[in-house]
Parts: C-alpha cells; structure tokens; sequence
C-alpha cells in the first residue's frame, strides 16, 4: 500500500510523520489530564475532603510523566522544519513563524514556569495560590494549542499573506488568528485532548475497581471522568462534522479522497464500508455499505448538498497548476477516515453506557465494562493518529495547500544519508522512550494513591509512600 | 532603529537568557558525578533545579521561534547546515528532559545512576554543542550564492570555534557550582564553593582567550572595526576575572553574578561581532546572510514585536516570582529527610 521510501523528499515526510504522531500521543493526555487534575484539586480545596487530594496527587503523577516526553518531543517539531524542510522554511517563515514564536513567548513559557510551581509548590505557598498554579498550567496548554494549531491551520487554508519575491508575508494577522479552519481545529483538539484525558482517567479507575482496590476512591475519580466523557464524545461528533465542513470549502480533494468519491454526486450517500474502488481504473467498490444522503450533510451541511469528485477535482487543479498528480492516497485517506469516526461513536457509547451503570450504581460490579473501558484507553490513541494521517496526509501533494508542493520543500543541502540516518536516530531513540514511559505509567497507575497523613496533609508520591512521613501542608 | 535591527539584538537577548539560565542547571548537571558524596545529596542537586529548568529551556524554544519569524532564511540555512550538530543536541536535551521526571520515579540504584549520566552527558554535550554552533555564526560557513548551505558536518570545527564550545563548557561548569554555592547551605556548600574555586581559573583562561579570539574572527569578517566587539569582549574579560577573585573570596552571590555576566558576555561579542550580519558565508564573504536579506516582511515584524512587548515584562515577572518562590536554601535541616521527601512530585521541602 505505501511505496518504500527512496528519496529524501519521501525520508524526510517519513520523519516529519513518525515525530508528529509521536509527538501528538501525548500532548492531548496533557491537554486533557491538566483540567481534569485542576478540577480535582478544586474539589479538594472547597470541600477540605482528602480523598479528592489523593487523586489530585495519583493523577497528577501520571499527568507529569507523561508531560515530560511532551516537551522533549516538542523541540523536535520545532527544530526540524529548518532541518529538513528549509525551502518549505523559508517560504512560510514570514507568516507560519509569528504564531510560533508567540507561541513559545506567551503559552508554553507560562505553561513550563507554573507546571514548575505546581510541582514543587505544595509547600511553599498558600493552598489557594497554588491551585492557581495548575489552572494557569492547564489553561496555558489550551492557549499554546491553538496557537500550534494557527500555524497548522495556515498550511491547509492558507489566509492574510501576499506573495512577495516568491515568499509568504503576513498582510493580516487577525485573519491569521481568526482563521475559521484553526478554531474548527483547534476545538476538535481540545475535545480530543478532554477525551483523551477522560478515557484515561476512566480505564484507570474500571482497572482499580477490577483489582478490588480503592473502590471508594476511584469511584469519584470514575465519576468525574463520566461527567467530562459524556458531553465531550458527544459534543466532538458534532464539532468533529462542523470541521468536515471546513475541510470541504477549503481542501475538496482531501474530502472526496477520505470517502473515495471518484465522481461528482448530489446528494452523496456515506460509504460505512467498502471493498475495492479505492483506484481510478477501478472506482467502484465490489462490497460497499452505504447511508444515502448523509455524506451531503456531513460534508455541506445540507442533504442534497453537492459533493465534488475525485476526478472533476483532478481535472481542475491540472488546470489550474499544471499537469500532476493532485490526488492523495485513497484508500489510506478513506480508512483513516472510518477509523477515526467509527472509533468517535464507539467512545461515545462507553461513555454513555458508563455513566448508565454508574447511576444504577453498577459500575465497580459490571466486569465485562471494566474490561471495555481498560482497553478503551488505547481508543483516542488510534483516533488522535489517525485524524492526523487524514489533515496531513490528505493536503498531498501541497506541503502548503495551493502554494508550495512538498516535492520541493526539503532542504537541498542536507543528503538522502543524513536524513535517513537522523530518522533511524528518531525512531530508536523514540521506541526506547515509548517503551520506558509506558511501563512507568502503568507501574504508577497501578500503585494505591498516596496515603493522607496527619494534619491533612500527604506523604510523599505513591510508590514510597509507606517510607514517607507525611508533608504538613501549611493551610490543611 | 529598524525591526529588523531590533530582532537581531532581541533573538541576541534570548538566547543570552538561555545561556544564564540553562547554563546554570546545566552546570549542576555537569556536577552530578562529582559533587555530591550521597544519594540525597544527588537528589538535592536535582532539586535546586527542579521547578526551574523547564522555564529556562523554554528561552532556546523562544529563540528558535523568533529566528523562525523575524529571519527565516537565517533560520532556515542554519537549522539546514548545522544538521548533525543540531540533531545531537536534540537527543542529548531529549535523554535530559526526561531524566528529571523520571531518575525519581524508581528508588533502584542502578535506574537513578543511568538517569544521572542521561543528564550530565546532556549537560556537558549540548552546551558544548551550542557554543560551537554560535561560534560559527561570526566564523562563517560555506554559503552558496542563494544563501544555502554548502558545507558538511566538518566545517563547523575549527580551532577558534572547538575553542568556543569548550569556554561555554567550562564557564557553565562554573556557572553551576557558583549557583549551588547561592542555593544551598552547609557542607554540601562548601564544597561547591571548592569547585568553583577550582573551577574559575580554567574557565577564565578559556572564556578570555574565546572573547579576545572573536574579536580577531569579527574584525577579519567585518569591515566596521574592531571597537563594538571589544568593548563586550573587554567585559566580559573583566567579569571572569572577577569571578576569579569572587570564588576565592568567599562572594557566593557577586560571584554567581559574575558568572551570569560572563554567560551573557559570550554571546554578547559573539552578536556585536556578527551585526549587520546574521550568518557569515565563508570563503565567499558576499553571500552572507544579513539582517536586510534575511528578514520577514515589515508587518509580521510589528506584529510580533508588539506581541514580545507585552509578554517579555510579564514572563520576566512570573519567572522573577518562580526563583522568589524557590529561594530557600537547600541541604540544612533536610540533611535528615528521607531521600523519598526531596522528590520533585512529593513537594520539596521537608516539613516545617
């Protein structure tokens, strides 16, 4: 299905791929984790209850753990657009390069400086000041995402630049800013990121329950995990649709692509399933399962909304660019599609059928769900993964939508050897990473959440916590 | 003064933040084998630089973005060219970063050693690896006549820029135990006194002779003179030699900001010695990349010069307040907490 990598060009977008998705399984546990922890801290500063301290604590553990490959992973991304794409750099830097910058400058320097607090705050300031902290964390991850996404946005729908000696300048910074195609994104994200958080939070508390321990405790934490998983599942369909619709306006083909739409159709039925039509020789599916009308109003918002073809698509561009090929890879586009759709209903239903058997207080007992939900964890994983395939992958060939093609956006100094080498490195040292990371993960989240000690204070992390004496907490 | 102008002198200033900052929780990771005579002691080092080292990483993020916007032809040759070098670097701060969160995840002493050599080989190896790298800046490199890169990995070693990289190395050294000496108290801080001592004089020979050798590196490239250069150059001579006398009259504070001075020093000749250049092209001197040539357009400068005009006094106060916060001293009463209290998620501080 995919052709071995022969050029540096194909290298290159192999390593982009590989550190992005790398990059992208954790950031959104970050995006998710931080609140949900913000939030049960609050519960522990309102009610003085400890147990909502403990899962502070056993929570935010996993959540630093994890925000550690986050960061590492991060300089990666921002160092190997001039490694690699130094045209591409060039190019786009006069406009793609200001929300980074903002970005490192107001969201991720406040994001690194209050985590530090947080951390090692508990005992040198105020209880309430130091809840401050974890907000003011979390909500700068929310910021430093969307401006993340800003730039992104810009390359699938380029807006408020003008060409100038064949580079990109900024002409408009609020059309930048405001680009309909990064809030549609940046939403999608942030409900990922909520999902993401829940999920995990969720598969954590069914795999204590299904040990038999610490039922009591985690039965809150299931509870909270409920309240986000529900609304933000459902929400994201909606959101996930909303976004679609975008994509239509601005990027026909990848749209016609994820659903394999060789002709042009109105109203255009939403394939679930198919086998075969996935090529221009062949483009009628021997099997195909399909809901007439609906593909029109996920893509237009209207049931007899038009939807273009691959082909009409390919005949346009040609065009308008010059012969090539303007197709991305359909089958690819079209799977990565239904996965990450059907995985939204899928994540959907737990959360419902949840929150169902939490209310008739089932929930500890209903083994079968506990084990649905452990394995859920994996869920937003291989949706997050495979939404990234589908925007990245469905702008081929462009490396900036219309403007410039990723054929000619690598770095014409850097060899074919050095590239593949600095790949081999990534991934090696990536695999080691994800290998250690996980096993201390699972090593802390199947650890008893720190014990509360005298004067309402805790002992030191789980893990040690029956060598610790208990840290008195100034305002416990 | 232009925008263009003032991004030189700004990405100047943040990458001068970086190298006081990280220089200095580089150095403590340069300390780590050395230092400390137990495993408390080990995780107190940590702990003085715990809560801040993230924030002090994020000035090199900050810096790379800046180029990216205010230069990207200055940022797109020399992230291209420096290739080896760079990825180097990204894997040693990779292994780095997560050697902080998690050495103290596991009690097993053969997990805590492997994590502490993750830091230290990150702490020697990246510093060492910046300074060559900027070095080479005012050095030059081979540029083509569309400003690319086309050189290899080799040109970017030369005695002068080696030189460099090793200075950094040693003032950061230095730079670490002058911090430990501010941030701890006992017998654990006369000891990182002793180092300093030690350390100062080698650092001061090699800081000097990288300053002075600069200032002859400018002036063969530049056709403005010698005075710009030398007058930082000068500086900074002045402040090694007055980390010298510092470090061996007892003046841990003076001393730690004398340090701090020479840190800024460094890249203070390096950025005077490279205006109105940003890349120098050598042997074809007129293909260097400069400020006018590499530069965004005039709007997208004002916008994020509006925008570093609101966040910089803001992020200078919050990281003020973060090194306020964590400004109690380590290693006095805590000498009898358990190695379990001075983990970075069990909060710090032994209960007072």
């Amino acid at each position: 299905m995919i052709e071995v990598a022969s050029t540096t060009v194909d290298i290159a977008r192999w390593q982009f791929a590989t550190t992005s998705i790398y990059h992208f399984l954790f950031v959104p546990l970050t995006l998710g984790l931080a609140p949900l922890v913000a939030v049960m801290q609050t519960l522990w500063y309102r009610t003085h209850d400890d147990a909502w301290l403990r899962l502070t604590r056993f929570f935010g553990t996993l959540l630093l753990i994890n925000f550690a490959i986050g960061v590492a992973t991060g300089l990666v991304q921002e160092f190997q657009f001039g490694m690699n794409w130094s045209v591409y750099s060039n190019f786009v830097g006069g406009v793609f390069g200001a929300p980074l910058a903002i970005e490192g400058l107001a969201a991720f320097m406040l994001d690194a400086t209050f985590l530090g607090l947080w951390i090692f705050g508990w005992n040198q300031m105020s209880a309430r000041l130091h809840l401050a902290m974890i907000w003011i964390a979390a909500l700068a991850t929310w910021l430093s995402a969307y401006l993340i996404l800003v730039a992104n946005s810009w390359m699938q729908h380029p807006v408020g630049y003008k060409l100038v000696d064949g580079k990109a300048q900024l002409t408009s910074v609020g059309a930048l800013l405001s680009n309909g195609f990064a809030i549609k994104a940046w939403l999608h994200v942030i409900l990922a990121g909520l999902i993401f958080g829940s999920t995990v939070m969720l598969g954590v508390s069914c795999w204590q329950f299904l040990r038999g321990r610490n039922v009591e405790l985690f039965r809150r934490a299931a509870k909270v995990a409920l309240i986000v998983a529900v609304p933000a599942t459902l929400i994201q369909l909606s959101v996930g649709n909303r976004f679609g619709e975008a994509v239509t306006s601005a990027q026909g083909m990848k749209i016609a692509a994820s659903e394999a739409q060789w002709n042009t159709c109105q109203p255009c039925g939403f394939s679930l399933f198919q086998i075969g039509g996935f090529s221009a020789q062949h483009p009628n599916p021997t099997v195909s399962i399909t809901i007439p009308k609906l593909l029109s109003w996920m893509a237009t918002g209207s049931f007899n909304g038009k939807v273009q073809g691959l082909n009409q698509l390919q005949a346009q561009e040609q065009e308008k660019y010059g012969p090539g090929n303007y197709m991305p890879h359909v089958e690819l586009m079209y799977w990565s599609m239904r996965v990450m759709a059907i995985l939204g209903v899928v994540m959907f239903l737990i959360a419902a059928v949840g929150a169902w058997l939490y209310r008739k207080q089932k929930l500890e007992r209903a083994r079968w769900f506990l084990w649905t939900a452990l394995v859920a964890i994996a869920f937003p994983y291989i949706a997050a993964t495979a939404g990234w395939i589908l925007t990245e992958m469905g702008r081929q060939p462009w490396i900036v939508q219309n403007l410039l093609k990723t054929s000619q956006a690598v770095s014409p100094s850097v060899s074919t050897a050095t590239v593949a080498t600095s790949l081999g490195v990534f991934v090696l040292l990536y695999a080691t990473l994800g290998v250690v990371d996980f096993l201390l993960m699972r090593r802390y989240a199947r650890l008893d959440p720190p014990q509360v000690g005298e004067g309402g204070g805790l002992g030191a992390a789980a893990g040690v916590a029956e060598s610790a004496p208990a840290v008195g907490y100034g305002a416990g | 003064m232009s925008l263009e102008t003032l991004w030189f002198w700004l990405i100047g200033v943040l990458w001068s933040g970086y190298f006081v900052l990280e220089g200095f929780d580089f150095g403590v990771g340069m300390l780590l084998p050395v230092l400390p005579r137990s495993e408390r002691e080990r995780s107190m080092m940590f702990e003085s630089i715990g809560p801040v080292w993230d924030g002090n990483e994020v000035w090199l993020v900050v810096a790379a973005g800046a180029t990216f916007a205010a230069f990207p032809a200055w940022y797109a040759t020399m992230f291209s060219g420096f290739y080896i070098a760079l990825l180097l670097i990204l894997v040693l701060l990779i292994v780095r970063v997560v050697s902080f969160e998690w050495r103290e995840k596991r009690d097993a002493p053969r997990w805590r050693t492997i994590w502490m050599w993750a830091n230290t080989i990150g702490s020697v190896g990246a510093p060492l690896l910046w300074g060559i790298a900027l070095a080479n800046l005012v050095h030059g490199v081979p540029l083509n006549s569309s400003h690319g890169f086309s050189g290899d990995f080799f040109d970017l070693f030369s005695a002068y820029t080696v030189i460099a990289g090793l200075a950094v190395v040693a003032l950061f050294a230095l730079h670490g135990a002058t911090y430990l000496t501010v941030r701890t108290v006992g017998d654990f801080r006369e000891r990182a006194a002793a180092i300093a001592r030690r350390l100062s004089i080698p650092a001061a020979i090699l800081g000097i002779g990288n300053v002075a050798w600069t200032v002859a590196v400018a002036h063969n490239r530049n056709s403005r003179g010698v005075l710009p250069t030398t007058i930082p150059a000068a500086l900074t001579a002045i402040v090694l030699i007055l980390a010298v006398g510092l470090t061996h009259t007892r003046r841990g504070g003076w001393a730690f900001t004398a340090t701090a001075l020479a840190a800024i020093g460094f890249v203070a000749t390096i950025f005077t010695g490279l205006y109105p250049r940003v890349l120098v092209s050598n042997p074809t001197f007129a293909n260097s990349l400069t400020i006018s040539n590499a530069a965004s357009g005039h709007y997208a400068l004002k916008v994020i010069t509006i925008v570093a005009a609101i966040f910089t006094p803001l992020l200078l106060l919050y990281q003020s307040w973060t090194y306020y916060v964590f400004r109690k001293r380590l290693g006095g009463e805590q000498v009898a907490t358990p190695v379990a209290m001075v983990r970075s998620d069990s909060g710090g501080s032994a209960s007072s």
